[in-house]
């Protein structure tokens, strides 16, 4: 992980503090001086601060947090909580497409088949992933991936963290909507278990393509919705920077959607998010996993997608019948 | 495709002629492709097509279904849903207030017309977007609908026929509107299980969350000449690429020309074609 060296504004006066605190440390260490009585004031003030800061984000700030840089991506978690990974690559027809990334692997000792968006960091990778936003590709690669899942009757995990689909020349000629279509067809009729976890942004029909699980499960600081909060507030306040004011109308923190039940499990991250302490969240990741997995392998293959069916069926929010 | 970027013009022509603001532009249309001034009855006479250069206008989607069923066939369905503001979701006007406007100056609940109807005889279960509506983005009640569609064909085990033409998602409805194109997928997944035909017609223009999910899922997959059909719409890409876009980009011609789309039909073909489709697999 990249450490702490991008912050978020709001970030920026408890990092600050826990750097002072580290220099105390260090000096007490050197046995110059002995700041014990200095060192835990600081400390007892930035467990405050932290309080303070990350009890209660806005939209916004949670956004933000989504995107972080430092954020774990999806083979920061894969490496922790996966052995025995095997990469399957390309779409069998045009060709390898590194922003969404898959292969066989053990979870808990047991194969399963792992797909997830990929972000890079820095230049050079977030060439090779693109930013994370898939070709058409990809969305088949995936689909490749999950019906030999299928196939071999394994489980599938999918891990959601992208912008969106790519939008360009080449994704449209070669049938982006094609591709997510098929993928969300497809992904309601597959005969083994299917969790979809939200690990950093879920952006749009991009996100959902790899999306139609029995159980989409959200970590607490990513989010989930059906366009930017940039792309929404100028296209529907003609100014991009009012994101602040678009993220907060369209509801999409873990929170929201799991107060309007469109998802079934908030994941905790540790205190000020996943980044500032990726272990933890790696380790409340697995036992969501573990607990969700272990439910859904008790269903038939007729009662997994007749679930699915049903979860999906039920979503929306009209009057009349 | 954004549905406010529609001309005005457009909307007003479309608005079942009910608000023609002037005597003058009530009774001529300008036709988009050619320039051409058309006395408007010689148009709708010729279901929007300019009889000039052949351009398909856009045409209302209850004259639309009049005319490509059987006559007097359709039997409309789902007339009670209406769409809710889940959210509270607020722009410059309360989506609450729009909808009500919109509903008002249109007739309609919402933007999706569906039922069952005859074509040759044969019962189809049949939708059409309401593109006027603001822009017959997705939300929950379209959502519903089109996914009941699908369910009436399964129970019916009769073909599908929807005509999309929708911008995509439908914003003010947040995540519930992402969601309707897992529900409408789910709802096309069973359907398959009966074997009939699912004819997916993309109307100008047919993009976004409609376009990823039961539009391009059809069996047989035709469009309108010229329709603009695809996942981003254009400004986003030359926004994104910082280039800008070959003509005749996204353009239902170039669809077919890269094996994405079956065929482009003319609007006074459709009829015969589908019934065609019908017969062969229905
Ligand atoms: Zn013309």
């Amino acid at each position: 992980m990249a450490g702490m060296s991008y912050a978020l504004d709001f970030e920026r006066p408890l990092l600050e503090l826990e750097k002072k605190i580290e220099e105390l440390k260090t000096l007490s260490h050197t046995g110059a001086m002995d700041f014990g009585a200095e060192i835990s004031k600081l400390e007892k003030k930035a467990a405050r601060l932290q309080q303070e800061i990350f009890s209660e984000l806005t939209r916004w700030q949670v956004v933000q947090l989504s995107r972080h840089p430092s954020r774990p991506y999806f083979l920061d978690y894969l490496g922790h909580l996966f052995t025995d990974f095997f990469e399957l690559a390309g779409d069998r027809h045009f060709a390898e497409d590194a922003s969404i990334v898959g292969g066989f692997a053990r979870f808990e000792g047991l194969p399963v088949m792992v797909i997830g968006h990929q972000k890079g960091r820095g230049t050079k990778e977030n060439m090779l992933r693109n930013f994370g936003m898939p070709r058409p590709e990809g969305y088949r690669k995936a689909r490749r991936l999950m019906e030999l899942a299928e196939r071999f009757g394994k489980p599938i995990l999918t891990f959601v963290d992208t912008p969106g689909a790519y939008p360009g020349i080449g994704a449209e000629e070669r049938g982006q909507a094609e591709a997510i279509a098929v993928n969300l067809e497809v992904m309601c009729r597959l005969k083994v278990p299917i969790i979809s976890t939200v690990i950093g942004e879920g952006g749009s029909g991009g996100a959902l393509a790899i999306g139609v699980g029995n159980r989409i499960l959200m970590l607490e600081n990513s989010i989930y919705s059906v366009i930017s909060p940039e792309a929404c507030s100028s296209i529907l306040y003609r100014d991009p920077t009012r994101a602040e004011r678009a993220a907060e109308s369209l509801k999409l923190t873990a929170k929201d959607l799991l107060g309007i039940k469109i998802i079934d499990e908030l994941v905790p991250e540790p205190p000020g998010g996943a980044h500032r302490d990726p272990a933890r969240a790696t380790a409340h990741l697995g036992k969501a996993l573990k607990r969700h997995l272990s439910e859904l392998r008790a269903m038939s293959p007729e009662q997994l997608v007749q679930h699915r069916y049903l979860r999906f069926r039920a979503l929306g929010s009209f009057a009349g019948r | 495709m954004p549905w406010f970027s529609k001309k005005p013009r457009i909307a007003r022509a479309e608005a079942n002629g009910k608000q023609q603001p002037s005597r003058m532009e009530g009774l001529w249309a300008k036709c988009e492709s050619c320039d051409e001034i058309i006395y408007r009855p010689e148009l709708e006479k010729n279901w929007n097509i300019c009889p000039a250069c052949g351009h398909h206008a856009p045409w209302p989607a209850r004259t639309r279904l009049a005319n490509l069923l059987d006559s007097g066939s359709f039997l409309e369905n789902d007339t009670r849903l209406e769409p809710l503001d889940p959210l509270g979701f607020a722009d410059a006007k309360r989506y609450r207030d729009r909808l009500r406007t919109t509903r008002k100056s249109l007739g309609e609940a919402d933007a999706f017309i569906g039922g069952l109807g005859k074509i040759d005889g044969r019962t189809v279960s049949v939708g059409c977007f309401v593109f006027e509506f603001m822009g017959g983005s997705m939300g929950s009640v379209v959502g519903e609908k089109v996914a009941r569609v699908f369910e009436r064909a399964w129970e019916q085990k009769c073909p599908a026929i929807i005509f999309s033409a929708s911008g995509g998602a439908r914003m003010q409805e947040g995540i519930f509107s992402l969601m309707q194109m897992a529900k409408t997928s789910a709802a096309l997944a069973r359907f398959r299980e009966v074997r009939k035909p699912y004819v997916s017609v993309m109307l100008h223009p047919t993009t976004g969350g409609v376009a990823a999910s039961f539009a391009w899922l059809g069996d047989v997959i035709i469009a309108e000449p010229k329709a603009l059909i695809g996942f981003a719409g254009p400004r986003v890409i030359e926004q994104t690429i910082r280039q800008k876009l070959p003509p005749g980009f996204q353009r239902a011609e170039f669809l077919v020309e890269h094996g994405m789309i079956d065929s482009i039909i003319h609007r006074k073909e459709l009829r015969q074609k589908l019934s065609q489709v019908l017969g062969l697999l229905a």
